[in-house]
């Protein structure tokens, strides 16, 4: 930037930059080609599904354990932003994941607003029936593309950890009840380093066929760029059809929505978030964690994709659970418009 | 979610135009790529703190010995309009000068290009914008009366054999006019190579762009500046800079401007962040397989990716 003093000049605030300038490109004076103008606007609108992952991933990786009247109320809020997924909590053992122990109040407190969806986890049967008790209409199962991680997550092998949720799936598909498959670091693992797009390929085609609807491919340490994001999708999507990969970036390294980027360009349009960026890493003290909700979509937005989320909604549940759980946010796009 | 979608304005140019600048253009990245470092200047102009002249003087000597290959290292502005640059003189004439590496400094004017040669700078950079209102606000004139001034500087510079850089503000938005056309851009940015400029750096000043509007913007740019001469300059106000940046090298920019530890602010955003964080980038660009200049910083760079190193320990190494 130039020789700009320190006093701010009268100049549009940023609200006001935010709520008129957020579709930047949408009509810009005189640059568009008409032709191309008459053929966009022919087409459906391009969607965007954001899956909000903030109540569980972002949560379950805060140090401070949440109410679980926040956490009800964090939700609600969440439910009407136009977010259509909210994963609420997951159905793991209390011991393992103490955030998450008061998984059935948070399911039985939550408002479950029309057209919205609330997937919880469930790593084995005995959640997953914990989970159908409390009202779970979706489920998600966690995979790795690691073995290393496998055993130190959920102490078994890959193979064991399908056996395990290949249960959960049938007795799912059994009721009904659709399920969401997570494959682990998928573009690098805290303890063997670099993963194959191979390994990432084997395991979501064991998940899909399983009967899983959708597989959520996750940077679970955000160690991933766009070159390894293209190489692992490019074999994936050689086996699972596009409609059926979701990504789910962590910001580690600040490589979130560059990744996200490289992902839409392939053609994937399901993508998870958090809002405020909520999570650590646990394998990388001091550092942030999912990509933020609000920052996903201000790009999604200026990129002229629908998605049907409010972002003015989003930024104001962030603030509410940073305030509840006493941290700065993770959002950009939050810090520059609530003047902290 | 019917009404939210008909309330949300239809851009003309969406995934479809993505994907035209698709995966096979990660194929035609550049294999190399020019990181000009500005945390000296532009990160620290928006911090707060002043900043002693020891500790400027050491920061630019650290990067100079991590291998970056261009520091712009101050700005010959008046010490009223900048406090933190009213040490421009001995910073330029303080710090080391190692061969290879070039130490731009940023000059608002003639008097200011005399300082700067007479303190030893070798190269320069000058800056316009690509709004009316913002050069009004920022420098006092119109975007027309300023090129009068930089022709001037150019003139002097070339006589002298001092290479001048061109800033271009506001490429993807203003704080006062907000939309900023890629057309504009264009203008300012033809006019500076033109004039004599060898490199036009186009800079997202308060960080509101979006992928799609960078490629709109480049779009319009390459058409009358040949993408060798140009560079990016994103801010991260919006956490959209590191994407930006892959979009602008996807369209074939092969130079980029970020700044150390992401610093400075802005002043348009108070507590937001500021520019994009050299080592991010860095991050980025090894993992794509793009050297940047200088081994040292690859080095850097491979370690993140080293799969001998958990990121763990590699947490534990920078705290």
């Amino acid at each position: 930037m130039g020789n700009v003093p320190s006093a701010v000049k009268h100049c549009l605030s940023y609200q006001q930059l935010l709520r008129e300038h957020l579709w930047i490109g949408d009509s810009v004076a005189g640059a568009l080609d008409p032709a191309q103008e008459t053929s966009q606007l022919s087409g459906l609108p391009e969607f965007v599904k954001i899956v909000e992952v903030g109540p569980r991933d972002g949560l379950q990786n805060e140090k401070v354990i949440v109410p679980t009247d926040i956490k009800i109320e964090f939700i609600n809020r969440l439910s009407q932003t136009g977010l259509s997924v909210i994963e609420v909590t997951s159905f793991v053992s209390s011991r393992w994941v103490p955030q998450m122990a008061d998984h059935t109040e948070v399911m039985k407190g939550i408002h479950q607003y029309p057209g919205v969806r609330y997937p919880v986890l469930t790593p084995n049967l005995q959640g997953f029936h914990r989970a159908v008790a409390a009202g779970a209409t979706e489920i998600s199962v966690f995979g790795a593309a690691s073995e290393s991680f496998s055993k130190k997550n959920i102490n078994c092998s890959i193979e064991e950890s399908m056996g395990k949720f290949e249960e959960v799936v049938k007795s799912a598909r059994h009721m009904n009840i659709p399920a969401r498959g997570y494959v682990s670091c998928a573009l690098g693992c805290p303890y063997e380093g670099i993963i194959t797009p191979q390994k990432v390929t084997e395991v979501s085609k064991r998940l899909y066929s399983m009967g899983c609807y959708e597989i959520s491919l996750g940077d679970t340490i955000g160690v991933g760029t766009p070159g390894s994001m293209k190489r692992m999708l490019e074999s994936v999507m050689k086996e699972i059809p596009l409609g059926a990969l979701a990504v789910h970036c962590h910001d580690t390294y600040g490589q979130a929505l560059a990744n996200i980027l490289t992902a839409l360009q392939m053609g994937i349009n399901v993508v998870d978030s958090a809002v405020s960026g909520l999570g650590g890493c646990p394998y990388a003290k001091g550092a942030s964690g999912n990509v933020a909700t609000e920052d996903l979509i201000y790009m999604l937005n200026g990129l002229g994709l629908n998605t049907g989320v409010n972002l003015y909604k989003v930024m104001e549940a962030g603030d509410f659970i940073c305030k509840a759980v006493n941290k700065t946010t993770n959002s950009k796009v939050a810090q520059a418009s609530f003047n902290a | 979610m019917a009404a939210m979608t008909k309330a949300l304005p239809r851009r003309l140019v969406g995934l479809a135009s993505l994907r035209a600048v698709s995966t096979s253009s990660m194929d035609t990245l550049p294999k190399q790529v020019k990181i000009v470092e500005v945390g000296p200047r532009d990160g620290l102009q928006n911090e707060k703190n002043i900043v002693s002249t020891p500790v400027k003087i050491k920061l630019i000597d650290m990067l100079s010995e991590a291998g970056l290959s261009v520091i712009e290292a101050t700005s010959f502005v008046s010490p009223k309009w900048v406090p933190q640059m009213a040490d421009h003189a001995e910073v330029l004439k303080g710090i080391q000068k190692f061969p290879g590496i070039t130490y731009p400094v940023l000059i608002p004017n003639l008097k200011g290009f005399e300082a700067a040669v007479a303190a030893g700078a070798k190269e320069v950079s000058i800056f316009g914008a690509a709004s009316e209102l913002f050069t009004k606000k920022n420098i006092n004139c119109s975007i027309e009366e300023s090129f009068q001034r930089f022709d001037a500087i150019l003139k002097a510079a070339q006589s002298a054999n001092i290479s001048v850089r061109g800033y271009v503000s506001c490429v993807l938005g203003c704080p006062y006019e907000g939309k900023i056309s890629p057309a504009k851009v264009a203008e300012v940015t033809k006019k500076f190579y033109s004039m004599g400029c060898y490199e036009i750096s186009l800079g997202d000043t308060i960080g509101v762009g979006t992928p799609g509007i960078m490629k709109d913007m480049l779009s319009a740019v390459m058409q009358e500046v040949p993408p060798a001469a140009l560079a990016v300059h994103c801010h991260d106000t919006y956490g959209q800079a590191l994407a930006n940046t892959l979009m602008a090298l996807q369209m074939g920019v092969s130079v980029v401007d970020s700044s150390v530890a992401g610093l400075g602010g802005c002043p348009y955003a108070q507590g937001a962040s500021g520019n994009l964080a050299t080592e991010d980038l860095v991050y980025m660009l090894e993992g794509l397989g793009i050297h940047t200049d200088s081994p040292l910083l690859s080095h850097l760079g491979e370690r993140s990716v080293d799969p001998q190193i958990p990121s763990f320990q590699l947490q534990d190494k920078w705290n």
